[in-house]
């Protein structure tokens, strides 16, 4: 073999164990699910195979399904939004920060090192009727009882941007960091004030980065059931919420597959919306 | 020939020459991918001897099976009990419906209706009864009712039973107003915000039922029932899923007011907290079992079974889980603690208790478990 046929080859080879497992563990399930999405759901509970439209016409048809999933990317969208705000100043803190950039690295990855579920379920120590919050309220004196704060959308929100705040501050540090700091000195040098400077300098080179937190914050968000489940009340499921009781509680796996799907077509879209604009080079920096 | 010996060979046998580095290389890969492929296959085959998969409702109830059961079993036969838990029949059915056979062996299933679901799947196996002889202690009737279920056979041996009453804060709600108002606390304005309610379709038709004054093992008038599930679900602070939230809510005083499994509450009770419980007229009475997966190791499941029915085993599991066990009281001595517990009956006969019709509820299961599911998300 020649060099520069053994040259060729080596790309596919360094690449195969990670196409092997991708094609394993996403490709083949992902048909198996769409292969499922035309089966029926018989009385009994067991899968009659076939190729059945009935699941696709409901999803597609049914104004309950459209109006949960609408739901679900108004809550993914506030999420995001707030994230975005909270998580931009910690990370320009970071990126310009000096000496202690580690250890400000080191905290942001602290949460990660505890379960989701068991952060998420915190919430309920913090904001509940007998949690810290109204305990020191009420031993303040300054409320009789309880205030409800739990199991509505504002907590599902919250517990959401727990979750979800050290991906964004990741993805805008990276891109802070990423920035020849001297452009700034330079729109200083010629009479920028600093909030000029962030405004016109630093804020559009680090677009990128927001946008590729934001991205993942909305994905990740919007295929959320925990946070519902444990924050929720009773009317805050979320589309996700929905694949679960389709899946698990009425054992119909074909209906559940096709709600699957419907949302992986609509986060899907939205990645290539981003990838057409932007590209997912800058996305793959922050999940670095 | 072990693997490490072969490895072990052929490596001789590449250092001395015999075969290239192609070759050698290529032998490694393929052992490791038929290893790879043959392993999930083997697995349930190679443990089944050493080992059984039991699967609960966590908790204290999976802490007392644990502790009371699985440990000394363990130590008498040798045989590991590896114990899983789940928040619902339901669910663990679709974790069933996705394994290999034999890869979950006994579980700890809720109702004839799921005993009857799961043999309607072919999920049943039929056991060898001469291997438990200590199902002779078992409340007959406990006992019958799935014999019909499966053709006079056996995939269970019953092993609790227990109601799912009303479970209430006392320094909020008095008992008499409980006994008054019964089911329909649960419907009541005053406490809006701080009602709560297990998110399972059948109890919340079968409560929605006792509101509107049917029988909930036959319900006629289904337009009232949705409507009354539609009322609690407006004065809801949420819905629980397991018994660990539900405790969490009465214990925090999160809510007042809910319906509530009688070990549950009992072990409330034992930890101090003022929680009242009372079992409305016609209230939800179940019998729990330990159900042998097909495609399971027979005979140690059976062994377990037994063991797990013995007097001493089974009256440490029911004083541990707060649910008194399926054993008939007028052939063994109970002992002193579960004559208290919640639903107990000391005639053997269980006439007091309403037991889910399994032909009614799953011949409805797919229509209203999906209905109640829009209905619990506002609509």
């Amino acid at each position: 073999m020649t060099v520069e046929a053994r040259e060729a080859r080596q790309p596919y080879l360094l690449l195969s164990p990670a196409m092997v497992a991708v094609t394993l563990l996403l490709l083949v399930p992902l048909a198996f699910i769409v292969v499922y999405s035309f089966w029926l759901r018989t009385a009994t509970g067991a899968d009659q195979a076939g190729f059945f439209l009935d699941n696709w016409r409901e999803a597609l048809s049914d104004a309950f399904y459209r109006d949960i999933l609408l739901n679900t990317l108004k809550i993914a969208a506030i999420t995001t939004l707030v994230c975005a705000i909270m998580g931009y100043p910690a990370a320009y803190v970071i990126a310009r920060s000096r000496g202690n950039k580690a250890v400000l690295l080191l905290l942001l990855m602290l949460p990660f090192w505890i379960s989701y579920i068991i952060r998420t379920m915190s919430w309920i120590n913090i904001l509940g009727a007998s949690g810290a919050i109204n305990s020191a309220l009420m031993w303040l004196g300054i409320t009789d009882a309880p205030i409800q704060m739990l199991y509505n959308e504002a907590s599902v929100i919250l517990g959401l941007v727990h979750f979800l705040l050290p991906f964004m501050i990741l993805n805008i540090y990276v891109s802070l960091d990423g920035i020849d700091t001297t452009l700034e000195d330079a729109a200083c040098s010629l009479g920028a004030t600093r909030w000029r400077t962030f405004l016109e300098v630093t804020l559009p080179l680090s677009l990128p980065g927001l946008a590729a937190g934001g991205l993942l914050a909305f994905v990740l968000g919007a295929g959320t059931y925990i946070t519902p489940i444990v924050l929720g009340g009773p009317t805050d499921a979320m589309f996700a919420n929905l694949v679960f009781e389709a899946i698990i509680t009425q054992l119909n796996w074909p209906l559940g597959s096709a709600l699957s799907l419907m949302l992986l077509a609509v986060l899907g879209a939205l990645v290539l919306l981003y990838n057409h604009f932007l590209g997912m080079g800058q996305l793959m920096k922050g999940l670095g | 020939m072990d693997n490490t010996k072969r490895y072990e060979r052929l490596r001789e046998r590449y250092m001395n020459g015999g075969i290239d580095r192609r070759s050698f290389l290529g032998l490694i890969g393929a052992a490791g991918l038929a290893y790879g492929v043959q392993t999930p296959f083997a697995r349930g085959a190679l443990a089944a001897a050493e080992q059984v998969r039991f699967d609960g409702w966590g908790g204290v109830v999976s802490e007392a099976f644990r502790k009371h059961a699985f440990d000394p079993y363990t130590e008498k036969t040798g045989i590991t009990v590896v114990d899983g838990t789940f928040g619902g029949g339901d669910e663990y059915l679709s974790r069933v419906k996705a394994s290999q056979p034999g890869e979950y062996n006994i579980a700890h299933l809720s109702g004839v209706f799921d005993y009857a679901r799961y043999h309607n799947l072919g999920l049943s196996s039929t056991l060898n009864e001469d291997n438990i002889p200590n199902l002779k202690y078992v409340i007959p009737k406990l006992t019958d009712v799935f014999r019909k279920v499966t053709g006079g056979t056996l995939s269970c041996v019953p092993y609790d039973y227990g109601t799912t009453g009303i479970a209430y804060n006392r320094k909020h709600i008095s008992d008499e107003e409980m006994k008054e108002k019964g089911a329909n606390i649960l419907l009541d304005e005053r406490f809006k915000g701080k009602i709560a309610g297990w998110s399972d379709w059948r109890t919340r038709i079968w409560y929605a039922s006792l509101q509107t004054g049917q029988d909930p093992n036959g319900a006629t008038d289904m337009d009232a029932i949705w409507e009354a599930v539609r009322a609690h679900r407006d004065l809801l602070l949420k819905y629980w899923s397991s018994g660990a939230e539900l405790m969490s809510l009465l214990a925090e005083e999160e809510i007042y007011v809910t319906e509530a499994w009688s070990g549950r509450v009992y072990a409330l009770q034992e930890q101090g907290h003022d929680i009242g419980y009372m079992d409305p007229p016609n209230g939800f009475g179940w019998q729990e079992c330990l159900f042998v997966m097909k495609g399971s190791p027979m005979e140690p499941c059976e062994e377990l079974l037994n063991f797990m029915l013995a007097p001493e085993t089974s009256i440490a599991v029911a004083e541990g889980q707060n649910y008194p066990p399926a054993l008939d009281p007028t052939k063994v001595d109970l002992g002193k603690k579960i004559p208290t517990l919640p639903a107990f009956d000391p005639t053997g006969k269980l006439d007091g208790l309403t037991f889910a019709d399994p032909a009614y509820w799953n011949g409805n299961e797919q229509e209203w478990s999906k209905l109640f599911g829009r209905i619990q998300k506002g609509y």
